[in-house]
């Protein structure tokens, strides 16, 4: 439909460019209202989600891809970081928050919670178009439209309220509603988690085949790998706030570099022998992100970790081919055993 | 296209579409507890709206001669009182002063509570912190000593108690309405109305309204019978309406000195007060009720 | 818990500010000029200035509180207007009288309620059940003051058992507390209902979780379910009596009126109707101050009492 019309920047041009993203939430001691604390949700987050493809994210609960998702919406305020769209910071005078928010919808895991209760699915739907002036014949007639492509036929569904449709009918409604303002990226946080396995595979289907016909990108956001896999052309694994590694779909899971992201996928269940890890997989519960670790996040869980990576925050380091990982077992001359020479 | 439709259908199918409001009315309906307690109050209404045509005589006509007849009396059924007026006309008149007294400072306070409760839940930070704070400060009088401090406090009269009552009442419902709107603001809907670039008065007003305002209403119910017995009970005072407008509350009052001589006559204007608030409670318990859908 | 002690403790501070500034207001959003109910109706202009200087109503609003909380911090409420003595002695005397009510009227509320409300949660859906739900019902309904009433015309007018009024101090403790019967058992009926109804409630939650469910399936007796129902049940239904008890003393003004029991209630009355506003503020601050810090204990006990609230 119209995401080409709007494209300016072309195919190279990176559909959105985060650029150190960073939400700490203050701890407020209630009484005196004086901030305690901080929880580094996201704490310095750098990445490019390109023009039609689908970014894959994971990570355990309580790593920040929730609120990265909220934060690319600008549904929280980032403490610090930019968020550039096609070329063009959000909340620029040339890219205001209401006309970005038309090109970027989000769909919840939640399918009951994200609907009101109180409106029917046709009403729900075209409520996005009407906030944006389309006439309310037009916008509902587009509602309609929708409801039918993502598979519910409106002549049965369109008056129905939420409670009376089942888990995998709402999230095709939260879908048609996240489309109807006509968007260029969908964010779809845990959008099929909560579905059960054969539900989950047709939305997944009924999401790709959207994907071609309106020409979008997903920022696709899960903590089941197998579902990431499946979907994804990219993945960007997130631990404690930060990206502990980054590339093409294939490369990550065929030739994890992060230590972390290894023991994810040990952990992931496979029914082919040959491809049982050796890692140990991950043992206890992340550390608190109120107090993160120094140096290298994941050193206290880590296999391999040395003095140094206590002592040394590594960046993402190139890993490959389209492959970052932000270890000091990739980054040249980073001091640990592990690490290849560094190129005199 | 087709095989996904097909595949949405083969989900289980939902029974009849049924909007909200039709589904508490029909579960309403099926409570007969509920449904008797509406018949008393609308009867009540009615009385009070008709009371010059449904009473026998004029409750304001005294006679020196005819001062405590006895329930059933010939010419008054209900007897008379200590001034020889006619207790059925002035029972059947009180019910404009009592029910008037009992549900107006509610129905104010809904407004003015909903409003503060709502502003305060949708806005959060620092205004939520000011306004639940100020209104915790109302929470820390006892709802009777409130109102008697009140309108002790601005001198007896209709209009001071009414006052009275719906400063009582606004913390009270403001506190609910709070409550319920920080829930539904979390909600997913309220953030993706957002993400739809919708401004705050349009989700409010499309979005909050909707979720808040019943359980608001429920509760203020339930505060109808609390205001019933607080507002005669500010009459019962000498702090509400003034001798001799009939009031069910200053009836009893005036009636106090009337125990030794006719006693069962003397206790007749509570009876109403009982029955009304009686009836109030049950509804607002079979309202709360139908309401209670768990999704 | 003890930093939430001492969170709870410091949060009462802005609520007692509030409190006294709300009792501050009332003398001043009482129509007229304050001095009027002191004056002699032909006072003349020096008097007046002198008695404005005297009780102070010739400064701003912010330093005439600041006094006025001053000096009710160190123990003093003013003078009455109306009887000349202090504020705090005439107050502190009643205060007696209604607390002695009101936990007579407590201890017979919670006694029957939670003894209606563990019948009707034991057995619920039982013809016993439905009895207690409707009781209760019938207690937070009735005007009390109209109850008192009744009893007054039944125990007193009728049977003659019961003294309708007073105090009956002069008679001994016997007469005491036979004064006190009528008034006590009107006064019982709201925490009756209320208690009824959240033990019931109470009850029946227990009772459904699946310890009690487990506990009975390893073969435990009824004796053995009753105690694990009672230890859970007692730190909320023992809060909520305490919350019970605030209210009886904040309101207590009605039912102190029928029975011309001469405590709080009886006071703020006389007060009311003699415009006596130092010895109506007075009262109202007191009693306020009784039902925060009522509440703040309440809230402190039931977190030492139950294992299951963990407040950082």
């Amino acid at each position: 439909m119209s995401a080409q019309a709007l494209d300016r920047g072309g195919p190279a041009q990176p559909l959105l460019s985060v650029r150190g993203l960073l939400k700490h939430f203050p701890i407020r001691n209630g009484l005196l209202g004086g901030v305690t604390a901080q929880v580094r949700a996201v704490d310095g987050v750098d990445f490019e989600v390109l023009k039609g493809e689908t970014l894959g994210v994971v990570g355990e609960s309580g790593c920040g891809k929730s609120t990265t998702a909220r934060l690319l919406l600008h549904l929280i305020e980032p403490t610090a970081g930019e968020v550039i769209f096609d070329g063009e910071r959000v909340g620029s005078p040339a890219l205001g928050l209401t006309s970005f928010r038309r090109q970027c919808q989000m769909v919840f895991q939640d399918s009951y919670s994200s609907l009101n209760p109180r409106l029917t699915v046709e009403t729900s739907v075209a409520f996005g178009p009407k906030v944006h002036g389309v006439p309310h014949r037009e916008a509902v007639a587009r509602a309609r439209d929708l409801l039918a492509r993502v598979g519910l036929e409106p002549g049965r569904f369109a008056g129905r309220y939420p409670h009376e449709l089942s888990g995998g009918q709402r999230q095709r409604v939260n879908i048609a509603r996240a489309l109807a303002v006509q968007p260029r990226l969908i964010i779809l946080d845990e959008a099929v988690s909560a579905l059960d396995k054969s539900v989950e595979a047709q939305v997944l289907n009924l999401l790709l085949d959207l994907k071609q016909e309106f020409g979008l990108t997903y920022v696709f956001i899960s903590h089941d790998l197998n579902v990431v896999r499946f979907i994804s052309d990219r993945v960007m694994v997130m631990y404690l706030g930060r990206v502990a590694e980054l590339g093409a779909s294939a490369e990550v899971f065929e030739r994890a570099r992060h230590p972390y992201t290894a023991a994810l996928l040990s952990s992931m269940p496979s029914l082919d022998p040959d491809r049982r890890t050796e890692e140990a997989p991950l043992a206890g519960d992340p550390p608190n992100p109120i107090d993160p670790p120094p140096g290298c996040r994941f050193h206290t869980r880590c296999a391999f970790a040395e003095p140094i990576c206590s002592a040394t925050e590594p960046p993402l380091a190139a890993a490959g081919a389209h492959h970052e990982a932000a270890c000091l077992m990739v980054q040249p001359g980073s001091g640990h055993s592990r690490a290849p020479r560094a190129a005199a | 296209m087709a095989a996904f439709a097909e595949q949405a259908v083969a989900e289980p199918p939902p029974a009849q579409t049924v909007g909200y409001w039709a589904g508490v009315w029909r579960r309403l309906r099926r409570d007969p507890v509920a449904i008797g307690a509406g018949i008393v109050i609308l009867l009540l209404i009615l009385m009070a709206v008709f009371a010059p045509y449904v009473a026998p005589a004029d409750p304001l006509r005294a006679s020196t001669l005819r001062r405590l007849r006895p329930i059933g009396s010939p010419g008054f059924p209900l007897g008379s009182d200590e001034l020889g007026r006619d207790m059925l006309s002035r029972l059947i008149f009180g019910a404009r002063l009592s029910l008037f007294m009992g549900i107006t400072p509610v129905i104010l306070a809904f407004f003015i509570g909903s409003g503060i409760g709502i502003l305060a839940g949708y806005v959060g930070g620092r205004t939520n912190t000011l306004i639940m704070r100020t209104i915790d400060v109302f929470y820390a009088f006892p709802s009777v000593l409130l109102a008697v401090a009140l309108s002790g406090a601005l001198g007896a009269g209709l209009g001071n108690a009414l006052v009275s009552l719906t400063v009582v009442f606004v913390p009270q419902i403001a506190r609910v309405a709070e409550a319920v709107t920080t829930q539904v603001r979390g909600r997913d809907y309220v953030e993706a109305a957002r993400a739809s670039g919708a401004g705050g008065l349009t989700i409010v007003w499309v979005h909050v309204l909707g979720n808040v305002l019943g359980p608001i209403f429920v509760y203020a119910t339930s505060l109808i019978s609390v205001s019933m017995i607080l507002a005669s009970g500010l009459s019962f005072l000498g702090l509400g309406t003034r001798p001799p407008d009939p009031e069910w509350g200053l009836m009893l009052n005036t009636l106090r000195t009337a125990i030794y001589v006719q006693p069962w006559l003397a206790a007749l204007p509570g009876v109403m007060i009982f029955i009304t608030s009686i009836a109030f409670n049950l509804l607002a318990d079979g309202l709360r009720s139908a309401m209670d859908v768990k999704q | 818990m003890l930093a939430y002690l001492a969170r709870r403790v410091v949060y009462t501070v802005p609520i007692l500010l509030g409190v006294s500034l709300v009792c501050f207001a009332l003398v001043h959003i009482a129509p007229g000029d304050p001095l009027v109910s002191v004056l002699p109706p032909d006072a003349s202009l020096e008097l007046q200035r002198a008695l404005r200087t005297l009780y102070g109503f010739d400064r701003s609003y912010p330093e005439q509180f600041v006094r006025w909380l001053w000096r009710a911090l160190q123990g003093d409420l003013g003078t009455s207007i109306a009887s000349g003595r202090p504020v705090t002695q005439e107050v502190l005397k009643a205060v007696g009288y209604t607390l002695r009510l009101a936990l007579l009227a407590t201890a017979i509320g919670f006694f029957f309620g939670a003894l209606f409300g563990f019948v009707a949660g034991y057995f619920r859906d039982s013809a016993v059940d439905k009895l207690a739900s409707a009781i209760s019902v019938l207690g937070v309904s009735v005007p009390h003051y109209w109850l008192g009433m009744v009893l007054v015309i039944i125990f007193s007018a009728i049977l003659g058992w019961l003294p309708p009024t007073g105090a009956g101090d002069e008679g001994g403790p016997w007469q005491f507390f036979r004064h006190m019967i009528l008034p006590a058992v009107t006064m019982s009926v709201i925490p009756m209902g209320i208690v009824a109804r959240t033990v019931r409630a109470l009850v029946a939650d227990i009772l459904q979780q699946d310890f009690v469910i487990g506990l009975r399936a390893k073969g435990l007796t009824d004796y053995g379910v009753f105690r694990h129902v009672v230890k859970n049940a007692a730190p909320t239904a023992l809060a909520v009596m305490g919350l019970q008890l605030g209210y009886l003393l904040g309101g207590s003004i009605l039912i102190e009126t029928v029975f011309s029991w001469p405590g709080t209630g009886f006071l703020l009355n006389a007060a009311i109707f003699q415009r006596d506003l130092p010895l109506l503020q007075g009262t109202i601050l007191v009693l306020a101050l009784f039902f925060v810090i009522l509440n703040l204990l309440v809230d402190v006990v039931q977190t030492a009492l139950d294992p299951r609230i963990q407040r950082a």
